[in-house]
């Protein structure tokens, strides 16, 4: 029996509309997402391409730069040695949260809204995963040296040094990395032997075909499919929690007023899933409209994302909050002024542009009404892509400005190379989003099967 | 190929071929087996006709694409030129197919091949092993000589360091009776000035280049003419001096040209004190303090601490009296009356603001006060100024003997002649004040001088003028256009060390030697007579003034010689020890007994005049680049300078209040006028600005000084005429609507604010000796103290464990610690944009605070390098273990292990580290190699780095100790930054060492650590600023005197 096989009855007894329309079959669910693989290129999807492309050639525009000249390209100083790379690797790791948790989470929560939008989440997860990853690398000073944060032997008897969070961030992010993909991999097999079955041109058919793996949908096949998918469930859900966690050990750790808080982990940790949500909308919304996958991908299922978007949400205002109280309670001139620093300093507007963003506008997901429009979805989580931006900022940068000593006090401002490199990073992940859902199923065929009124008759499968 | 272009362009090239086929290519079809030997000449080859190409192609032998009826016909001619042509390409090499032969044969090529390929060829080059081993060159070990550097005509004495021949980095030198080692920023920045790429570097007539010796030989005919008329209308200008060898050779020149004049200039000299010792005492004499036995110290507008005549000895022996160490409860006591915030006044017990003319009035009145006959007070402008005159004239009466008061440089006149007549009054002369015989040769009023000289240049009476080491066309006032007067002048002839604005205006140039390459003497402030030794040959044929007066007396000696001879007295052993040690003892300046004239007072006092309406203008000189003859030098461009923390910038100073009234801000760019005179500049908000007063600083405004130095802000000269002095009243400035933005290395802007901040974080802790007596440990009771709980057993130090202790009382924020490391460590330059950037690179840096109200301020100085903390934030963030600490307890940095992830700076809370955004190294000019520091790496691109305490000096004292089987002494390692110290406000040694002098400071009940709360243990620690205010002006002082803890 599946996990998604989840207690239909219930749901049914209660009168809530279903994650599939009750129309839909296994053979209609192929054709309808295979259709999309085999269908005709469309302009847009061409166009769309072409910019992400260009996007992602300023970003390589930047990094030549980059290595050409060094890091003084970018905006970072002497007390600010930290700016938008980490700001931004910050950013994309936490929109990377949403796939597992959509994935694997939700899976063992045997939440079955999860199917229709786990495989886009997912395949997101690793495009920003992958964005994210570069930071580190290309924000140190000497990047061919990088290598030097992995353990590996060498006739200098030299190690990493294991007591700081970069090190700790190198395993996390590698590890989350890893898991991902295979997880996502494994999700895919089946629905890559369909299109192998599908698939019309011998070429593409061997294609399909070997990454399917041979999968002919035998009752084993479907058995350790299942068992190994549940098993990556499993272990991915504790680098759910330690990503974001160990990312925030990376200020947590530090002793810098405004860095050193036990709040870190779970606020970073739900301000990713927050950020991660909002991206999953934000990419979800154009796509069930432009595919008219609006049978998959229900209003039931936006409006959960809300739901999950408006929980974070509050937990990460929560963050805000405590950090305030905090700064306030401890009695600490150097905390208190990082507090006030951020509200009232000259970078004041960031903070309270964070605070529209990430705590005022997701207030819409209160009313049901927003929750349940694609135009109010589209519009909160825009903000809250902006806010979490903003957020990283202000803690990064705003922090770094002033700290101690106020002879060392400085400022920080991006240059047009931190934004090159931004965008090109933004860049390369739509255009690994287009081709994605060009050549692989952004919904999973197998899953929608097994929700499909047919489906679930047949036990599943 | 032009046979081949003429062909192609001539036959048609693009007509379609319907027949090919895939054929052979022509290296596969050619069989020629012609050697290069017989292979014909491409040029006369016989050109293919059309039919042949047809013939070909109807074989079906021709290639595929062709390029050329040649090739279609793969003529045997073509193929030789494609040989030719692109003999790589040849085909009979390859063509037997790979043999087992051929294969093992390039092989073995290769492999031979990539062998060379590893060696490039060195050139050639003649290696000469030392027959003899100079005596204690030893390679790797750096060899110390004492030589001294002139500046302003008095020597500064130093010490060398020279490695294998190169001098790398001077220090005061601690021999010397008069300056113990006192040094200032000029001299530390002044091996940089050695090796300027921007120098000149050859001798030129009119743009020609010749060697020395044709100079020598062109010029004697002409100095043959002159002699016969006795030289009449030759002109000899230089900078001050007080060289007995100059002294000697002007002597000879004169004798030879009895009608030559000889006029010195320097935009910065004191003519209100010659002026001033020639009305009070009648005489030419100079005046000179022992403040070792000063408990009272007044300065009028004196920034004696940091400048002027024997500021050297003034700083060491005012911070001997001046602090509380060892368990001292007495303390000399300093008030500064000041028309422009100075370094001293911020170490001053009392700091008072004034306009220029009132630093006149105020020496009027205390004169009067003191009971000095004839002066009667003039009314001063405040109840306030009252109320100081009375506390001070109490204050100095009570201390008779054992107070003074020291008039500046920039001072006028009347003030001067004020200041010994309140000395002579309460009985300084003899014991704290004395005169001494002139130091400086055959003093003059400076300004005037120039002015003269032009006039007579305009007037035709100069038919040759010899500039020695000076440069009038930039720096003489604005009434004297001495380019123009020049023009009148036949033959013009300029030493220099740079082709600077003077030289483009004389037919005659010649590279001045260094005085690290050239022989030289001169006296330092007490007149001790002291060797300028050089450590290098002159890199570009340049001769000293010496040399070059020598060829006018036509004897064209030899620097060493004239030197020597000069020296005739001293016999070889004594030269020996007296080039050993850089002077010769006793040799100070005589004691003049003086008497002051009757009426010098009441004509002082008759002068004095209550300020003007308008702005005054107040001109100095730049602390850093001075008159601008350092203009060109990047570490004194880029050093923060003292007060406001400006690198490469020239900025007005304007009281805050001013600039509020006139809604002016920092950065906005001001016309500053005086009379028809008037100069841009933008401003500085400067907290202890006597309200409109506006400081200006000379020494800007070059046009060539070089790349570093030219463009850089406005010409102060332009504003002051030749009777000028040094304040202007009666200006007025106006916002020229411009807004610039100045590179300074501390945020400035809600100075006030930021105050408040500083205050809270008892960065840095203050209070009075009465404070310190009724608390010894008031100091601890600022801030908050985390106790220290750690899981681990703390490491136990068995060998060294090093310590740093620095005194803020003592600090006057003067930079010669920030240049002597700049020099010491090879920290780089990085130019404005970098600046404004924040990454300027200096590994030590002097934090300026300050406290109480914007008008009247207390202002504070903290020095701040890498605090070597025991538990350093720095070292557990490092993901690759680049920074790490030794076993002596220093903070390490591993340069080559460091990626730049630049963690460890965001968790430094001193934030001290310094990172190469850039590759901020020189790494391509060559002279700039010589310069170097070999014992300390070269930081590239992506690196960490910051203070090491001078490791370098730490190991090479270790060696020398380990050949000693014995400890390092306490005293033995001193830092670069310690060493420099004027005032001695840095103490370092062994803190296992019981004994040592770093100890016994930290012992002090006023010591502290910096930012205690975060709980890193730094190993530097700090003395609190002790100061001992007069309780009668406490109460209405809010600066210096701190009383709110």
């Amino acid at each position: 029996m599946s996990l998604i096989d989840v207690d239909i009855k219930n749901r049914e007894e209660l009168g809530r509309p279903h994650f599939i329309d009750q129309k839909e079959t296994p053979t209609s669910v192929d054709d309808a997402i295979s259709g999309v693989i085999f269908g005709k290129t469309y302009l847009w999807w061409v166009v769309g391409l072409a910019v992400s492309f260009g996007l992602l050639s300023v970003g390589g525009l930047g990094l030549t730069w980059l290595l050409m000249k060094g890091v003084g390209i970018w905006g970072i100083n002497m007390p600010v040695a930290w700016g938008f790379a980490i700001i931004n690797f910050v950013w994309w790791i936490g929109i990377g949260h949403a796939g597992t948790l959509i994935s694997a989470i939700l899976l063992l929560l045997q939440q079955e809204w999860r199917t229709s939008i786990n495989r886009f989440a997912e395949a997101m997860t690793l495009f920003a995963v992958a964005c994210a990853g570069m930071f580190p690398i290309f924000h140190t000073g000497r990047p061919w040296l990088a290598f030097w944060m992995l353990p590996y032997p060498n006739n200098m008897g030299v190690w990493p040094q294991f007591r700081s969070p970069l090190i700790w961030d190198v395993f996390a992010v590698s590890t989350y990395f890893t898991i991902s993909l295979v997880f996502w991999y494994v999700g895919l097999v089946p629905d890559l032997a369909v299109l192998r079955d599908k698939a019309k041109h011998l070429f593409v058919k061997r294609i399909y075909g070997l990454f399917a793996l041979g999968w002919r949908g035998a009752a084993n096949h479907w058995h350790n499919y299942e068992k190994a998918y549940l098993l990556l469930a499993g272990l991915s859900t504790p680098l759910v929690l330690s990503v974001h966690s160990v990312v925030s050990f990376d200020f947590a750790v530090a002793q810098l007023p405004g860095w050193h808080a036990t709040i870190f982990p779970p606020y970073f940790v739900a301000g990713a899933i927050y950020a991660g949500f909002a991206m999953v909308l934000t990419l979800m919304i154009p796509l069930r409209a432009i595919f008219n996958l609006h049978a998959y991908i229900t209003e039931r299922h936006l409006e959960n994302m809300g739901k999950v978007m408006l929980v974070t949400g509050l937990i990460v205002v929560y963050g805000y909050a405590t950090e305030a109280f905090m700064a306030y309670y401890s009695g600490n001139t150097f905390e208190r002024f990082m507090m006030y620093n951020r509200v009232f300093g000259p970078y004041w507007p960031a903070y309270w542009a964070l605070l529209l963003c990430n705590f005022l506008m997701p207030q819409l997901m209160w009313i049901k009404k927003c929750r349940t429009s694609t135009f109010w979805l589209f519009f909160a989580s825009q903000f809250v892509n902006v806010g979490m931006w903003l957020e990283r900022y202000v803690i990064v940068a705003v922090t770094l400005t002033r700290d101690f000593l106020v002879s060392s006090w400085g400022a920080y401002h991006g240059t047009f190379w931190d934004w090159a490199v931004f965008i090109g990073t933004i860049g390369l992940f739509l255009s690994l989003v287009f081709i994605f859902i060009r050549i692989l199923p952004a919904l999973s065929m197998t899953e929608l099967k097994a929700i499909s009124p047919e489906g679930k008759s047949a036990g599943g499968h | 190929m032009k046979i081949l272009d003429d062909h192609t362009w001539e036959q048609g090239t693009g007509r379609s071929q319907g027949s090919q086929t895939a054929g052979d290519s022509p290296a596969n079809s050619a069989g020629d087996e012609a050697s290069p030997a017989n292979k014909p000449d491409p040029l006369a080859a016989d050109p293919v006709g059309v039919a042949e190409a047809r013939q070909a192609q109807a074989a079906n032998a021709s290639p595929e694409m062709w390029r050329s009826f040649g090739e279609l016909a793969g003529s045997d001619s073509f193929q030789a030129l494609v040989d030719n042509e692109f003999p790589r390409y040849a085909p009979q090499e390859w063509e037997d197919g790979p043999s087992r032969r051929n294969f093992l044969k390039v092989a073995g090529a290769s492999i031979g091949l990539a062998g060379l390929a590893a060696c490039t060829r060195q050139p050639r080059e003649r290696i000469i092993p030392y027959v003899e081993q100079p005596e204690n060159l030893v390679p790797g070990k750096a060899l110390f000589f004492a030589t001294a550097m002139p500046h302003r005509g008095l020597a500064i004495p130093l010490l060398a360091e020279s490695h294998m021949g190169r001098p790398t980095k001077v220090t005061g030198n601690r021999q010397h009776p008069d300056t113990l080692g006192g040094n200032d920023t000029f001299s530390q920045a002044s091996v940089l000035g050695l090796y300027d790429p921007d120098r000149s570097d050859s001798i030129q007539y009119r743009g020609k280049i010749l060697p020395w010796d044709s100079v020598v030989s062109e010029m004697a005919p002409a100095l043959q003419a002159w002699e016969a008329i006795g030289g009449e209308g030759l002109r000899i200008l230089t900078g001050a001096t007080s060289s007995p060898s100059f002294k000697a050779q002007m002597d000879a020149v004169r004798q030879r040209f009895p009608q030559a004049k000889w006029v010195q200039y320097e935009t910065t000299h004191a003519d209100g004190a010659v002026r001033a010792a020639r009305a009070a005492f009648g005489s030419d004499v100079e005046i000179r303090y022992d403040l070792s036995k000063a408990q009272r110290v007044v300065a009028l507008d004196a920034d004696f601490l940091t400048s002027g005549a024997g500021h050297e000895r003034m700083a060491a022996d005012f911070a001997a009296t001046h602090n509380v160490r060892g368990g001292k409860r007495e303390m000399s006591r300093l008030y500064a009356i000041e028309s422009t915030p100075t370094p001293t006044g911020t170490v001053a017990d009392h700091r008072l603001p004034v306009r220029p003319a009132e630093v006149g009035q105020f020496a009027a009145a205390l004169a009067a006060k003191v009971g000095v006959a004839g002066v009667s007070a003039p009314s001063l402008g405040s109840d306030k100024l009252s109320e100081w005159v009375d506390a001070i004239a109490d204050d100095l009466l009570a201390h008779q003997g054992t107070s003074v008061v020291i008039p500046g440089d920039y001072a006028d006149e009347a003030v001067h002649v004020l200041a010994h007549a309140i000395n002579a009054a309460t009985g300084a002369f003899g014991s704290t004040v004395k005169a001494i015989e002139p130091i400086l040769l055959e003093p003059s009023e400076h300004a005037g001088a120039l002015e003269a000289l032009a006039a007579e240049m305009n007037a035709g009476q100069v038919e040759a003028l010899f500039v020695l080491g000076c440069n009038p066309v930039y720096d003489a006032t604005a009434d004297v256009d001495f380019a123009a007067a020049m023009e009148n002048v036949g033959t013009r002839f300029h030493l220099g060390l740079y082709q600077d604005e003077t030289a483009a205006h004389c037919q005659w140039h010649v590279p001045q030697a260094h005085y690290l390459e050239g022989w030289g003497d001169a006296r330092s402030a007490d007149g001790t007579l002291g060797i300028v030794q050089p450590l290098i040959e002159p890199m570009f044929d340049g001769r000293t003034d010496i040399e070059v007066l020598s060829v006018l007396a036509g004897q064209a000696e030899e620097g060493y010689d004239i030197v020597r001879a000069t020296w005739s007295a001293l016999g070889d052993d004594a030269w020996q020890k007296a080039l050993h040690d850089g002077f010769s003892a006793d040799t100070a300046a005589a004691t003049r007994e003086v008497a002051l004239n009757a009426s010098a007072a009441t004509d002082a006092a008759s002068q004095i005049s209550a300020p003007s309406d308008g702005f005054d203008v107040v001109l100095r000189p730049d602390p850093n680049v001075f008159d601008g003859r350092f203009a060109n030098n990047g570490w004194l461009q880029e050093l923060p300078r003292p007060l406001t923390k400006v690198t490469w910038d020239q900025v007005a100073w304007i009281a805050p209040a001013t600039a509020e009234a006139n809604e002016i801000e920092t950065g906005h760019v001001i016309s500053v006028t005086v009379g028809e005179r008037s100069i841009d500049v933008p401003a500085w908000v400067m907290p202890g600005q006597p309200h409109d007063v506006i400081t200006i600083h000379f020494g800007f405004g070059r046009t060539h000084a070089g790349n570093v130095g030219d463009g850089i802000g406005a010409n102060a000269n332009d504003l002051r005429g030749s009777s000028d002095g040094f304040a202007l009243s009666g200006a007025s400035i106006e916002d020229t609507g411009r807004r610039v933005k100045i590179a300074s290395t501390q945020e400035h802007y809600q100075i006030e604010w930021q105050s408040q901040q500083a205050e809270a974080r008892h960065l840095l802790r203050r209070g009075t000796l009465e404070k310190l007596e009724k608390d010894e440990h008031f100091v601890d009771h600022m801030g908050h103290h985390v106790p220290e709980v750690t899981m681990f057993e703390d490491w136990k130090y068995e060998g060294y464990s090093w310590g740093m202790a620095i005194d803020l009382g003592s600090c006057t924020g003067c930079n010669a610690c920030v240049a002597a490391c700049t020099a010491e460590n090879n920290i780089p330059v990085v130019g404005k944009e970098q600046v404004l950037a924040g990454r300027e690179m200096q590994w030590l840096r002097i934090d300026r605070y300050y406290s109480g109200d914007l008008d009247d301020p207390g202002i504070h100085h903290q020095p701040v390098a890498c605090q070597h903390c025991e538990r350093a934030p720095c070292e557990v963030v490092c993901p690759v273990g680049a920074t790490v600490h030794g076993d002596e307890g220093l903070n390490e940095m591993v340069y080559n292990r460091c990626i730049g992830t630049r963690y460890c700076s965001n968790n430094c809370p001193y934030k001290v580290r310094r990172f190469n955004f850039f590759l901020y190294q020189d790494k391509t000019t060559p002279i700039l190699k010589l310069a170097r520091n070999p014992n300390v790496s070269l930081r590239s691109r992506g690196v960490m780095e910051k203070c090491t305490y001078c490791v370098q000096r730490i190991n090479s004292a270790r060696q020398t100790a380990k050949l000693e089987r014995r400890r390092i002494r306490d005293g033995e390692v001193i830092t670069a930054c310690q060493e420099a110290c004027p005032t001695q406000a840095i103490a370092f040694g062994d803190l296992n060492d019981p004994n040592s002098e770093v100890v016994r400071w930290k012992q002090e009940a006023y010591e502290y650590s910096l930012l205690p709360e975060v709980a890193v243990e730094p190993r530097t620690t700090y003395l609190a600023k002790i100061t001992n205010p007069n309780p009668v002006l406490v109460a209405d002082d809010h600066g210096q005197a701190d009383s709110h803890h």
